[in-house]
């Protein structure tokens, strides 16, 4: 009898561990399987039991419900309180289009025998069987673009690492998700890690890498020990190593640690910090793709982008590309985060409105009070009234609405949210975690708190909000990487979006 | 959390292990603190040394990232998210009162990708969500 009990670090949070201790326990002849996380965070821990008609789920399951579960008989699938009938008719669930996280919660993380059975290794096989220019060919026409938050189509730069004559190449996987209301990356990496695994060789493959390296912030202990079993898991396999799955392609992988700073997310400064050294970010050009990692060509991609191939190259070009809109093609792993009743991991086609995953999934606040701002796309993303909650999310009109996707977080606040409070740490974030190279990001955020503190203190309020405006512009157009160039993102959006919260009086509301 | 006493010996028995490894004085700081719980003072000119690069590039590597201690750390490590989804349902006022409650125990997080549970805290590197003063004393040691 399998019993399920996600292993996925948001589920251990609330109880996980001690859950699947206690069915260990007090159930006989159970087969506990550790699998992911399938995203719906408010209903963790889920227990799901395999029965003949599929799997059953109940939740959120503590260690004193356990007693009256098995009073129930949950192991056939018995009623209860916590029910919530088969795991793939939650309506939550089954109303989402999940391509990238199409395994995730479903499979054990760690069987490659579960991995095959869900259609791993199909992508690969194919690249394997194909040509290089055939495999990058393929991923462009996908229209897959960058999932860090740049959108930069994939294809594209790898065409240009394929194009560049080095005796060494690299595939870095940027899993350093430091964005506050993103989670998706972890999520993956605890929940099919083989998917990430597989979209790095296809990426070797293509681009004539032998070296990849996965870099994984340090906040994240759960997915670096799952990651690492399923590399030495690949490598035991013929999979990872000298002869890829018997084919004349070999490809090493290895887990490098983050240590604690933001902007280390910057490919640049991941660069340099994979390197061994502080995490300063580099000026572009020259493009990581022509001299990246230790100066040799390296395609960066983020966790999503790259887990995102394997079902690309499966499927094919046409079978992505027919979800989207516009030039964001294919589906969007949101995010939803903060103050909000049902959180966790929506995918879905590019083009869903706000309002639709805000309101629609989320079900509003967790606190039950109005929604007063959401902020997209993390700590550099824009903060938006309820009013632009129709604006579509997809990588252009997030950008004509003065916002961005990013990542694909949104974090929900409701109306206890001070907007100059929220513009006052983004500034105090980027002075705490900017690398120090470019003057507009290094002085400008420091100065950028003492003008709103002045602002919140009512000290000559006009006068310091024309004087921030000036700073957000010098910031935005003078600054070396996205840190210090984005920063004013979130304080112009609170300042414009928000007035009300920028008059210097106590009881503005 | 237990650690092993440092000396010059033990922490060279580290750093051996990583000869192989390009680019490694970040891993090695990571890896010397993992063994003593902190960088000792000493040990940036043994990793200088060792890797063959000068102790100011050491020294900068040291004290560029937040996770690199180099004071012996507290019995009990307990890391509040302080960033926006946690703030979002109320992590400045539990970081205020867990500071006032534990101290130098209490560090400033950012992000341990548990936005829809928060508050999220590590405590001696076990992950808690919807965290409170209460729940963070019952997993302290």
């Amino acid at each position: 009898m399998k019993i399920y009990v996600p292993g996925d670090s948001a589920a251990i949070s609330v109880g996980a561990d001690e859950v699947a201790q206690a069915i260990a326990a007090k159930v006989n002849g159970a087969t506990i399987i550790r699998n992911g996380s399938r995203g719906a965070l408010w209903l963790e821990p889920m227990v799901e039991i395999e029965t003949d008609k599929g799997r059953t789920a109940y939740g959120p399951v503590s260690v004193s419900d356990i007693d009256s579960l098995i009073a129930a008989d949950f192991m056939h699938g018995g009623a209860h309180p916590l029910s919530l009938g088969e795991s793939e008719k939650i309506e939550w669930l089954a109303s989402q289009d999940r391509v990238t996280f199409k395994r995730v919660g479903i499979i054990d993380p760690l069987s490659l025998a579960d991995y095959e059975a869900h259609g791993g290794l199909v992508g690969l096989r194919r690249a394997i069987s194909i040509n290089s220019a055939e495999i990058i060919e393929e991923v462009t026409q996908s229209g897959v673009r960058g999932r860090g938050g740049a959108g930069f189509p994939a294809g594209i730069k790898w065409k240009t690492v394929a194009g560049a004559v080095s005796d060494q190449k690299y595939i870095c996987c940027n899993a350093d998700e430091g964005d506050s209301g993103t989670f998706a990356d972890r999520m993956l990496i605890e929940g099919d890690p083989f998917t990430l695994i597989e979209g790095m060789t296809i990426a070797a493959i293509a681009v004539g890498a032998t070296q990849g390296i996965v870099y994984l912030r340090s906040e994240y202990p759960y997915a670096i020990k799952i990651l690492q079993k399923a590399i030495d898991i690949a490598h035991a396999f013929g999979w990872l190593g000298s002869s890829i799955l018997g084919s004349n392609f070999a490809f090493d992988l290895k887990i490098r640690v983050g240590a604690g700073s933001y902007v280390c997310g910057e490919e640049t400064a991941m660069l340099e910090s994979i390197e061994g050294k502080r995490g300063v970010v580099r000026a572009k050009p020259p493009l990581p793709a022509l001299e990246g990692l230790f100066g040799k060509p390296t395609v960066i991609n983020n966790v999503l982008t790259l887990s995102t191939i394997p079902a690309v190259m499966a499927d094919g070009a046409d079978a992505y590309k027919a979800r989207g809109v516009g030039r964001s093609l294919g589906t969007q792993v949101f995010q939803l985060a903060g103050n909000i009743k049902r959180g966790g991991i929506v995918e879905k086609p590019f083009g869903i409105s706000i309002e639709e995953v805000v309101n629609g999934y989320g079900g509003g606040t967790l606190t039950g009070e109005p929604i007063r701002a959401v902020q997209i796309g993390g700590p550099l993303g824009a903060y938006f009234g309820t009013d632009k909650f129709e604006t579509s999310l997809d990588y252009e009109s997030m950008l004509a609405a003065g916002g961005m996707l990013g990542h694909g977080g949104i974090v929900v606040f409701d109306d206890s949210v001070d907007l100059a409070q929220q513009a006052r740490f983004a500034m105090a974030f980027c002075a705490l975690e900017s690398c120090g190279k470019c003057t507009p990001c290094r002085l400008g955020s420091t100065r950028g708190v003492e003008t709103i503190d002045l602002i919140i203190q009512g000290v000559k309020v006009d006068e310091n909000k024309k004087l921030l405006l000036d700073l957000c512009e010098v910031m935005t157009d003078g600054s070396l990487c996205a840190m210090g160039g984005l920063t004013p993102m979130p304080v112009k959006s609170a300042m414009i979006n928000f007035p009300e919260d920028f008059t210097g009086e106590v009881s503005r509301r | 959390m237990k650690y092993s006493a440092w000396s010059q010996e033990a922490a060279l028995d580290v750093l051996a292990t990583l000869r192989e490894e390009k680019g490694a004085v970040l891993m090695a700081l990571q890896a010397l603190q993992k063994e003593f719980g902190y960088v000792h003072q000493e040990d940036v000119a043994l990793v200088a040394n060792f890797f063959n690069n000068s102790r100011a590039d050491v020294h900068g590597v040291l004290t560029f990232y937040h996770d690199l201690l180099t004071e012996p750390p507290t019995e009990n490590q307990i890391s509040v998210c302080v960033a926006e989804a946690c703030q979002a349902v109320g992590s400045r006022k539990l970081e205020k009162d867990l500071k006032a409650k534990f101290g130098k125990e209490v560090h400033d997080g950012y992000c341990f990708g548990n936005c829809a549970l928060g508050p999220s805290a590590m405590v001696n590197g076990a992950i808690l969500g919807r965290a409170s003063v209460d729940s963070i004393a019952k997993a302290r040691v």
